[in-house]
């Protein structure tokens, strides 16, 4: 069963009299699980997918669907209850609150967003701080973390709301190349350990070898989709 | 909301520089609020109490058309004897709301030392009833008063510092009074000049005392006669509570032509000074109007900042799923807090500054009263209700950033570097 699907998805963009087309007729279907990488180069399109992917953008003409959801005419509030409730994000500059330590970051989601009472919340936390291996440094503020540990917590944050679907846009574009691999394989680890599906987007030739399948995109359109062998 | 208050505060403090100089402008602004208030309210209360005091009491209470006709002190519009036991009767009923009232003639006469003549304007009074409506009266007498219910006895005559310098005249000379009754006639009358007195504004005015029997001698009344009544009040505050309440049992004793008997008014009516106390109250609303612009202004600009630099943050909290309701709270609670914490710090330093201005003993004067103490005080109503001006400020300024914030598109904020 699909988890995304995409039927006929085009945007457009309008820069003053100009109008720009971002994607053109796109037809996507992704299912549970699965670990998705969207690659291309520079204003190929990731982005603006795994916008429409995240209800974070309306498409111009065609319909998205998320679990099962059309997502197309989501108000503001309604769009912002979904993804709080089925998706996670991650982010390429981390984004994680400066004002709060690793803990309360991955906190965050559950008090803000969901909810969830303070007695089941710590040891959710934990069980996640610890399975992306950052547990020790729960206390520490992002700007006493490096890039990988950010990362980290960043993943923490997306997974601890149990989400169906975690986005990644470009999640290892401000990393070196080490971290970076290590950020994909935890990615690939908590896909399997948390039948979670991850989507993300690189242009990096050497981090999309992880993923089980790649589409490529290039001025707007999919070019090629690619499934790699487990 | 704990939380969000949390994240409030730690917003606030992490760029510490900007919220203590935004802070620091909002305390100053505070502080300069309860110093003004707390030294040109106690000032003003001096000044009025000193004025209500020492000359004319909380209220007046006169014939219908007597104030209108003051500065001619016409005799035609005396208060009878019937009149003068109906107004018994009222006040002794509310004395839990009257201290004490005195009854007054007063009337123009000539004075002369044999040598000179002048006019001057008298009140004749029953000194003891004077004293309790106005016991700040006898401060005003140069020299010593053995007994201030005494401090007007018959065959005397108290007369203003003016006068007395003018005609040369010191305590015990004679004089001559020489005054025209309500029929016209003179009549005259020798006294004896018992003490010198200086207007409330310093030794200006022709206002001199004489004893109410030598007043009815002179004017030849027969039986009882006044054409004032000044009352004092046990609490000044209740003023216009009393005002009304008199007013309205005065309105019910009516003359021949069946309209009201009497009039009733406030010192505020009967003093230009009420004028000075206006504009005093005007002032402190003015420092009140600055002490909000401060606050808005300031809050506003650090609240548009701290959005603006926050704009990919905003996008992130967004995407993760914060409802656009409670980004809008987060951005609030920054600019209550930050209201709240000025507040508390403001006030304290307010209070403190008026402490310490109470604990130096600054002295001024005002017309014969020297040496003033300047007694600064505060009511917590006053501090509550500058402490709301600034939070509700606080939050309105805080709530056009924040409606920006909680309206932005994750997607354009993402986007934003």
């Amino acid at each position: 069963m699909s988890l995304v699907q995409l039927k006929q998805v085009s945007k457009n963009y309008q820069m003053g009299e100009l109008s720009v087309q971002a994607l053109k007729d796109i037809e996507i279907e992704i299912a549970e699980q699965s670990f998705v990488s969207f690659v291309g180069p520079s204003g190929s399109g990731k982005t603006t997918l795994l916008n429409l992917i995240g209800c974070l953008d309306k498409p111009s003409s065609g319909d998205v669907f998320v679990n099962s959801t059309l997502v197309n005419n989501f108000s503001n509030k309604a769009a912002a209850q979904f993804r709080g409730e089925h998706l996670g994000f991650i982010f390429q500059n981390f984004n994680l609150l400066p004002v709060l330590t690793a803990y309360e970051n991955v906190e965050y989601p559950l008090i803000m967003v969901q909810n969830i009472a303070a007695n089941k919340r710590k040891e959710r936390i934990m069980h996640y701080l610890d399975a992306v291996g950052i547990a020790d440094q729960k206390d520490k503020f992002p700007s006493q973390l490096s890039g990988g540990q950010k990362q980290r917590v960043a993943v923490a944050r997306a997974l601890v709301t149990d989400p169906k679907l975690v986005l990644a846009d470009e999640p290892t574009a401000n990393l070196d190349h080490a971290s970076a691999f290590k950020i994909i394989e935890l990615m690939r680890q908590m896909q399997r350990d948390f039948k979670t599906t991850f989507i993300f987007s690189t242009h990096d030739p050497k981090i999309v070898k992880e993923a089980e399948i790649i589409y490529t995109l290039e001025d707007g359109k999919i070019e090629d989709k690619e499934i790699i062998a487990a | 909301m704990k939380n969000i208050f949390k994240i409030a505060i730690r917003n606030l403090l992490r760029y510490k520089r900007r919220t203590l100089m935004t802070s620091l402008l909002i305390i100053i602004g505070i502080v300069l609020v309860i110093v003004f208030s707390g030294v040109s309210v106690s000032f003003k209360s001096m000044m009025i109490g000193s004025i209500t005091d020492s000359m004319l009491g909380h209220l007046q209470i006169h014939k219908k058309g007597y104030v209108s006709s003051i500065d001619n002190l016409p005799l035609h519009l005396n208060i009878n004897e019937k009149g003068i036991k109906q107004l018994d009767k009222l006040l002794e009923k509310h004395d839990d709301v009257i201290e004490a009232y005195s009854y007054r003639i007063k009337f123009g006469a000539m004075l002369s030392n044999f040598q000179e003549t002048t006019n001057i304007r008298l009140t004749a009074v029953q000194p003891q009833m004077e004293n309790a409506a106005c016991p700040l009266l006898v401060d005003r007498i140069l020299g010593d008063v053995q007994d201030p219910s005494k401090f007007i006895e018959q065959g005397k005559i108290i007369i203003p510092e003016n006068i007395a310098k003018g005609l040369k005249l010191k305590p015990d000379d004679e004089v001559v009074l020489v005054a025209n009754n309500k029929d016209g006639s003179v009549n005259g009358l020798s006294l004896k000049v018992s003490n010198i007195i200086e207007g409330i504004m310093g030794p200006s005015g022709r206002d001199g005392f004489v004893h109410i029997d030598d007043a009815k001698i002179l004017l030849r009344i027969n039986g009882n006669e006044i054409n004032e009544v000044s009352i004092r009040l046990i609490n000044p505050d209740q003023l216009d509570r009393t005002n009304k309440l008199l007013s309205e049992e005065l309105s019910q004793f009516t003359n021949k032509q069946d309209k009201p008997a009497f009039e009733l008014h406030t010192w505020a009516d009967l003093s230009p000074f009420s004028t000075i106390a206006a504009i005093v109250d005007l002032l402190i609303i003015t420092v009140k109007i600055v002490l909000i612009a401060i606050v808005l202004i300031s809050i506003l600009n650090v609240m548009m900042m701290s959005v603006y630099e926050r704009v990919s943050e905003i996008g992130a909290i967004s995407a993760i799923g914060t409802l656009p309701s409670k980004i809008l709270w987060l951005f609030i609670a920054e600019g209550f807090s930050l209201g709240v914490i000025s507040t508390i710090v403001g006030n304290i330093i307010g209070v403190l500054t008026l402490f310490l201005i109470n604990l130096a003993e600054f002295h001024f004067s005002f017309g014969r009263m020297k040496n003033i103490l300047l007694e600064t005080s505060i009511s917590p109503s006053d501090l509550i209700s500058v402490s709301l001006i600034v939070i509700i400020i606080a939050v309105i300024s805080s709530l056009q950033p924040a409606l920006k914030a909680s309206k932005m598109q994750p997607v354009d904020a993402l986007r934003h570097v």
